[in-house]
């Protein structure tokens, strides 16, 4: 009995919560997101965004939430019911699994296993799946041609991400996450790899369907791209997920290029505050460029993204690839 | 030459950049949204809302029943019967109007010799029903009594212009 306590049971206990630790401060990060990205582009459009709900509208999410978890979950006749509603809950299922390798602070991780970046990407890859789904099971055109372009696209740049990664790799020595975040101590690696930072943010939007590469749901020629034919609490489940995946991509970004939870400089005042709130000050940069980027930036053409992911980022990155291990051979700055 | 500082300009994506800090700017710029339900935009004294009827000041109802507003009224919205009264004037028994018809073109004030049919400036009238939306007397006398000062106000400055 008590083995089956101390082998079994007591660590199920722990990693559950661990996992809650995780996912309600995500889950409110997330509803707090939708809410600054209103309060964002408003104000870049000159307008107030949500202010009546709560002080400064801060219950606006929240309100958010509960009517679409009210709302009936409409199931199309046409559509194919089991993949129909397993779509949203692979989507957000994988959405949150990722976090599992994202150290927020030194040691606070979930699993810090040694493949931690491989397992990242082979899960933000799998969430075409969900997408490719929804499209597939609601038996729409519009769902299905928003499905075929968001894989496309994710696929496009997911190969330039790729070799991003291989640079950053190559110079931290590790595939572990904290390890790549310790190995910046000295320097962020947004400095020597600056080009790739561009290009990773910019990867970043593609990979997570955002302006000005959300051609997936463009509402002008698609209605709604994949989730179309989505409501209540299915359609929650996407948001959810793809809100999810932006915080992800940020904290993958702060951690290859941003130095993680390190302190901007590690002298006295900047070393006692906690590695968690550099990070989430970290993340919040990062998000708050995608939102800029969505008050800023006109959808990119179909062909366009195409071009840009295959023709430019792709060289780019290969080369940056290369000169990186040169430079690395040359300069004998190999980590040991 | 040119080309090639096009292109030197497009890898360092300076339009990009110029558009970032043109939109970053704009972000602490004073906003412009008026506050709905708490704040309002003024109105121009022309401005043709809510129906109402007027009474003088003693009291006595001024529509006299000469039926022109329903004559002109190009949406048949207005709907009147008279009778004499008692003391021998004539007055309306019945002054429907269907807001749900009226195109708020404000020729039954332009009609009316007495100023009785007036379009306030109440636009907040909006009903979950349609029937509520056909007034009656009633109801347009009440819209007089409640927005009388604000209707005179805006007839007196409109008077010059008559």
């Amino acid at each position: 009995m008590a083995d089956l306590w101390t082998n079994f049971l007591w660590p199920l206990i722990l990693i559950l919560i661990k996992i809650m630790a995780f996912v309600l401060p995500l889950l409110m990060a997330v509803a707090y997101l939708t809410y600054a990205e209103r309060k964002v582009i408003a104000a870049m459009h000159l307008r107030k965004g949500p202010n009546v709900v709560g002080p400064f509208g801060l219950l606006q999410p929240m309100a958010d939430g509960l009517k679409l978890f009210i709302k009936e979950t409409v199931v199309p006749t046409g559509a194919n019911p089991l993949v129909f509603l397993l779509a949203p809950v692979v989507t957000f299922v994988l959405a949150l699994v990722g976090w599992a390798v994202i150290p927020v602070a030194d040691g606070w991780v979930i699993a810090d296993i040694n493949v931690g970046i491989l397992y990242l990407f082979a899960v933000s890859s799998l969430g075409i799946y969900g997408i490719i789904m929804a499209g597939w099971a609601s038996n729409s055109k519009y769902s299905f041609l928003g499905a075929l372009r968001s894989a496309a696209q994710m696929v496009s740049y997911e190969v330039s991400i790729g070799f991003v990664i291989i640079s950053v790799l190559m110079s931290a020595g590790s595939l572990n996450l904290s390890n790549i975040v310790r190995a910046q101590s000295g320097l962020w690696y947004f400095i020597p790899h600056f080009p790739m930072f561009v290009l990773f943010l910019i990867s970043a939007l593609a990979e997570t369907n955002r302006t000005p590469f959300d051609l997936p749901e463009a509402e002008s020629e698609l209605v709604g791209g994949y989730n179309t034919e989505y409501s209540a609490m299915t359609f929650a489940m996407f948001f959810l997920g793809e809100y999810a995946n932006m915080i992800l991509m940020s904290s993958l970004c702060t951690i290859l290029f941003l130095g993680g939870w390190l302190p901007p400089v590690a002298v006295a005042p900047f070393t006692w505050v906690p590695g968690i709130v550099w990070f989430a000050l970290k993340v919040a940069a990062v998000l708050f460029f995608y939102l800029w980027a969505r008050a800023t930036l006109p959808r990119y053409r179909y062909d366009q993204l195409m071009r840009l992911g295959w023709k430019i980022f792709l060289p780019l990155s290969l080369g940056w690839v290369v000169v990186t291990a040169v430079a690395l051979h040359l300069f004998g700055w190999l980590p040991k | 030459m040119s080309s090639i500082s096009r292109s030197l300009r497009g890898f360092l994506l300076l339009e990009l950049l110029s558009g970032f800090a043109l939109t970053l700017k704009y972000m602490f710029r004073p906003k412009v949204t008026l506050n709905y339900p708490y704040e309002k935009g003024p109105l121009s004294t022309r401005f043709r809302g809510e129906h109402a009827l007027r009474r003088y000041a003693n009291g006595e109802e001024r529509c006299i029943a000469c039926k022109l507003c329903e004559a002109i009224c190009p949406a048949q919205a207005i709907t009147i019967e008279a009778e004499p009264r008692d003391d021998g004037s004539r007055r309306t028994t019945r002054y429907d109007l269907d807001m749900n018809k009226c195109i708020y073109c404000g020729l039954c004030q332009e009609a009316c010799p007495v100023d009785a049919i007036v379009e306030g400036p109440n636009f907040e009238y909006a009903t979950e029903r349609r029937a509520e939306l056909i007034y009656n007397k009633q109801k347009l006398l009440d819209n007089g009594e409640r927005w009388e000062t604000e209707i005179a106000m805006r007839l007196e400055k409109e008077a010059p212009y008559r």
